[in-house]
């Protein structure tokens, strides 16, 4: 069974590395979040796949009581989960007010920063 | 979205899941929950009001700023992880403070407070986001 | 003496720096005497400085050490011996001298303070070049005499010529730092130590002599403008007359003099360090003798024939012998009295009658007495008439190649014929002004302040008295700092008697002869000059902008190239590395063999057995897969989010039927959030529906895509192969209960375990937060 995820693993960043390379904005932000998604399944994959043993210690024991789910990786996705969704609003939120003051989603009109017709440093003292 | 039933429903889905969330960050310790569900709940139940009753009423109904909760948070994590300093262990050692009350025990502890914290800055920051997306409705570029 | 040797002698390079830094302030509050009262750290300076002549002479050196960053075995170590002591003695002399002119020079002007500053850092940093013994500490000085002379060429910035001479010569010298550093880097590896006192014959007996001697030599020529660095000399005149009179005369361009007569004992004496110091010495020499008769302007003349002065120096460091290492030191001092006098001599004539023309100023000498009287003994010594310091100088170096072999009566005849037309512009300098015909000048000339008239008297002064005192000359001068060059004693010979018999007496009278001459053909000689200045076109000053200006055409291209502008491309550029970077490697290395069927594993039919999922598992994987498909092929942006949200439910599914109900919740959770916050965006914006791109970027993007997402794969599938270090993981689950007290081993390791991890975390939420409610607000108040 963890080849069937690795391979739906590839999926997910084989779609999310297409969509990010699009130049519409949006798209791209709808790349981040698979990408993010299939990075996420990724390490947990990476983690072994144990079936419906949460990594919970029953009441009363110290010690699970046969195998459970690798704890480590799950802890560290959870942080990226939600970290991730912050950093997605953020970039929503920047995609929108770009649109708004540049009335476009289309990367290649946003030059703002990097203009296309930059003259030459002035070549003096 | 704003329906009649909707807007009436609201409240009360909200106030469940407020206190869902509380139920879950608390229990998260020993069952599944914890801090960030928690505050994704909270978040979420305040992203419903807003769409319910507009935003800036589900601010009036907050009193405080979400931003200044999830400062407030960040804040009691870390000052979670300072009380260890004056028991002489290094910062952020766990201090268990078991409380008898009768029938029952209730444990208190500095990772508790931390958890608390967490919440606090994930229902903060998340409740901020929503509403002030929310909040620039009607207004076309 | 209340501090320690150690102490004190740190103290004589640091001092300065403490007094630059308190310049601006003692210039607002002791206004018209500023120059007076900072004059007096150099002056203590100096003071402190003759009392180590003592124990300098007893010992042959004082050495002093205190540590820096002991952990990489730095120390701020100094070693004075005559030749360090030499040279502090001059810089902290002049300097005295100069701080007290400066004062009178830029009277009123705003930003004297500022001044006054830069020239004392400037010294301090000269002061710790010419007594560091550590390289490190020498190679930091070095740097600082570099940085300081920027400031001080660049002080009037408001002037693109003294902003290019500023560059010019931080460029240029910093050329020769790099040398410097690359220099010190070998040695040390060679040797393993940092300390120069303790080098011995290691190095030129090493296989990498020749690079070591490049880069000193390296930063040598550039910082004494030796033929062809030459160039930033003339340029750096741009600075005020102040800076040029102790900069460009006494010490910044003799650090390199400075250097090769440091390294010496262990670098010198070879056949290569002979040939290639004479050579290029003499060519600079004669190069700036010429130069100076080239021109008109009184510094200029100045500069060219310093730059001469230090072509001479390097010759005589080349040739090695006794006589030359002598008269080399004589020289220095020599120099170091009469340049620094004349410089300030032409800033008083500057800044009196307001010109430096030398053809349009004509018998000062009445107006200007003491100034006149002051150009004269500088001039006389310049000339190398008996009863200056001038002449011993001269005297020596001639004495020490009368062996009439070839090479030696070449380097004489390029000994002559620098020192006659060095003379000939002596005379110009001394006589065109301040004699003959009174010349209309654009000020009505009048005598200099007291300040600005002290530093040429008492200069010319000292060099007569020390002329006349030949034997403490010897005694205090020539052989300690001889001897520390050669690194063995040398006796002194020195004497005032005129030997008729003697050659030298009519080497000297022949350079005199040519000199006089040199002076009275001065105006057909500068004509003549000129053309072929012309005829030759171009000089190494204009290769310099012609580079200069390259570099920023080329830094430019690069910087176009590299930072396009182009987000498609950029992204591109990251995933094509991604895909390189997963897949490359693996095949390269042979790390996909163990997905291969083996003998143990068996074959392909049983690697490609149906997986053993149920039934609802791979419902699960079918409907992420769907999800995806969906966002790919979405005809609508709605159609697009809510495919989103499915391949998001899928991903929280995986999560809940493989054990992690947390993740599952979160990951739920954050979905239903990013659905309802990207409808609440989108449908607020008017976008293009469709993907657009044309076919050729779509087969590139899908290759891209499509490389990344398989070598993503096949690595996992590897990984998996093999076994999974569980100690952390074994541990956690282990102690969680009995030491942390929470069943939730998931929750206990974020809030426990790695709650410094979380709390940083936490802080970039909320970081991201507060992004966008200042993205949000800043439209706000600009709507309102």
């Amino acid at each position: 069974m963890d080849y069937v995820l690795a391979a739906l693993i590839g999926c997910f960043i084989a779609l999310g590395v297409y969509l990010l390379l699009s130049r519409s904005v949006i798209r791209m932000l709808l790349g981040m979040t698979i990408f993010g998604n299939g990075v996420n399944l990724l390490i947990f994959t990476a983690g072994r796949l144990t079936r419906e043993v949460a990594p919970i210690i029953p009441s009363g024991l110290d010690q699970p009581e046969g195998v459970i789910a690798n704890p480590l990786p799950q802890a560290l996705i959870l942080t990226a989960i939600v970290i991730g969704f912050a950093m997605f609003s953020f970039l929503l939120v920047l995609a929108f007010r770009a649109y708004q003051s540049l009335d476009a989603d289309d990367t290649d009109t946003m030059r703002v920063a990097e203009p296309v017709d930059e003259p030459n440093p002035p070549l003096s003292y | 979205m704003n329906t009649i039933i909707f807007r009436t429903i609201a409240p009360l889905i909200v106030a469940i899941m407020l206190v869902f969330s509380v139920y879950v960050c608390l229990r998260g310790h020993n069952e599944p929950g914890g801090g960030f569900i928690g505050g994704l709940i909270a978040a979420s139940a305040i992203a419903i009001l807003g769409t319910a009753i507009g935003p800036a009423a589900a601010r009036r109904a907050l009193h405080i700023d979400p931003m200044n909760i999830a400062g407030f948070g960040v804040f009691m994590a870390a000052f979670s992880g300072l009380l260890s300093l004056f028991t002489g262990s290094p910062f952020m050692t766990s201090i268990w403070l078991y409380l008898n009350l009768g029938d029952t025990t209730v444990p208190l502890s500095t990772p508790m407070v931390f958890d608390i914290g967490v919440f606090l800055v994930v229902f903060g920051t998340i409740a901020a986001i929503a509403l002030g997306l929310e909040g620039d409705g009607g207004e076309r570029s | 003496m209340g501090l320690g040797m150690d102490a004190s002698i740190a103290l004589v390079a640091i001092a300065p720096f403490v007094a630059a830094l308190l310049a601006p302030l003692a210039q607002r509050l002791t206004k018209p005497f500023a120059g007076w009262v900072l004059a007096a750290v150099p002056l203590a300076i100096f003071a402190f400085l003759l009392t180590l002549v003592e124990p300098v002479i007893a010992n042959g050196a004082v050495s002093a050490s205190i540590g820096w960053v002991p952990a990489y075995d730095l120390n701020l170590s100094f070693f004075v011996d005559g030749l360090s002591l030499t040279f502090a003695l001059t810089i902290s002399g002049i300097g005295a001298l100069i701080v007290l002119y400066s004062g009178a020079y830029l009277k009123g002007h705003p930003h004297l303070g500022r001044f006054l500053g830069f020239l004392l850092a400037f010294m301090g940093a000269m002061l710790g070049l010419v007594l560091a013994d550590n390289m490190l500490a020498l190679f930091m000085f070095w740097e600082l005499t570099s940085v300081t002379s920027f400031l001080l060429i660049g002080f009037d910035h408001t002037r693109q010529a003294s902003r290019r001479g500023a560059i010019q010569a931080l460029v240029i010298t910093n050329i020769g730092g790099m040398g410097l550093l690359v220099g010190a880097l070998l040695v040390h590896h060679l040797t393993g130590t940092w300390e120069l006192s303790a080098l011995g014959d290691e190095v030129r007996g090493s296989g990498l002599y020749g690079l070591v001697l490049f880069a000193f030599l390296c930063a040598a020529f550039t910082k004494s403008a030796q033929v062809p660095f030459h160039f930033w000399l003339p340029n750096a005149m741009e600075a005020p007359t102040p800076v040029s009179a102790f900069l460009h005369s006494a010490t910044m361009v003799q650090g390199g003099v400075y250097l090769l007569a440091r390294t010496t004992p262990w670098l010198g004496g070879t056949e290569a360090w002979t040939l290639i110091l004479v050579c290029f010495g003499g060519a600079t020499l004669l190069w700036g003798a010429l130069g100076a008769l080239r021109q008109t302007d009184l510094k200029q003349m100045l500069a060219q024939t310093t730059i001469a002065s230090l072509g001479l120096s390097v010759l005589l460091i080349g040739l090695g012998t006794e006589a030359a290492i002598a008269a080399m030191a004589l020289y220095f001092v020599a120099h170091a009295l009469y340049k620094a006098g004349l410089f300030m001599v032409v800033g008083a004539i500057d800044h009196e009658a307001g010109t430096r023309d030398i053809t349009v100023l004509g018998g000062l000498a009445d107006k200007m007495p003491v100034t006149f009287i002051g150009a004269a003994l500088a001039s006389l010594a310049m000339i190398g008439l008996p009863l200056t310091l001038g002449y011993f100088a001269k005297e020596e170096m001639y004495l020490g190649l009368l062996a009439w072999t070839w090479s030696d009566i070449v380097v004489l005849v390029v000994l002559v014929a620098g020192n006659a037309m060095l003379a000939g512009v002596a005379m110009l300098v001394m006589v065109k002004p301040f004699l003959g015909p009174v010349l209309p000048t654009p000020k009505s000339p009048h005598e200099a302040p007291l300040a600005m008239l002290a530093g040429p008297i008492l200069l010319g002064v000292c060099s007569i008295v020390f002329s006349v005192l030949t034997e403490d000359l010897g005694k205090y001068l020539l052989v300690p700092a001889a001897s520390a060059i050669l690194d063995h004693p040398v006796t002194s010979h020195l004497t005032l008697a005129i030997n008729p018999a003697s050659p030298l007496l009519w080497l000297s009278i022949a350079t005199w002869g040519l000199g006089l001459l040199v002076y009275r053909q001065a105006a057909t000689l500068r004509t003549l000059l000129r053309r072929a200045e012309a005829a030759l076109g171009w000089t190494a000053d204009n290769l310099f902008d012609v580079v200069m200006f390259g570099l920023i055409r080329f830094s430019a291209g690069v910087t176009r190239l590299l930072h396009h502008g182009r987000l498609e491309i950029y992204l591109v550029t990251v995933f094509g590395a991604l895909a390189l970077a997963l897949t490359l490697p693996m095949l390269l290395l042979g790390g996909y063999d163990v997905l291969l069927p083996t003998a143990e594993l068996g074959n392909w039919s049983d690697v490609l057995s149906w997986p053993d999922l149920r039934i609802y598992e791979w419902g699960v994987v079918l409907l992420a897969l769907v999800g995806l498909g969906s966002v790919l092929l979405a005809p609508n942006r709605l159609v697009a989010i809510m495919a989103l949200g499915i391949q998001g439910t899928a991903v929280a599914l995986i999560f809940l039927l493989f054990g992690a109900p947390d993740l599952a919740f979160t990951q739920f959770m954050v979905e239903i959030l990013s659905v309802v916050i990207l409808a609440l965006v989108m449908t607020r914006l008017r976008l293009d529906e469709r993907d657009h791109r044309p076919l050729e970027d779509l087969a590139r993007d899908g290759t891209l895509a499509l490389v990344c997402g398989v070598g993503v794969s096949l690595l996992l599938m590897v990984v998996l192969t093999g076994t999974l270090d569980k100690r952390l993981s074994d541990l956690f689950t282990a102690t969680s209960v009995p030491i942390a007290h929470g069943a939730n081993i998931v929750n206990v390791i974020l809030v426990d375990y790695r709650g410094f991890d979380t709390l940083g975390e936490i802080a970039v939420v909320m970081g991201a937060g507060m992004a966008i409610m200042a993205l949000l607000r800043r439209r706000k108040k600009a709507t309102s």
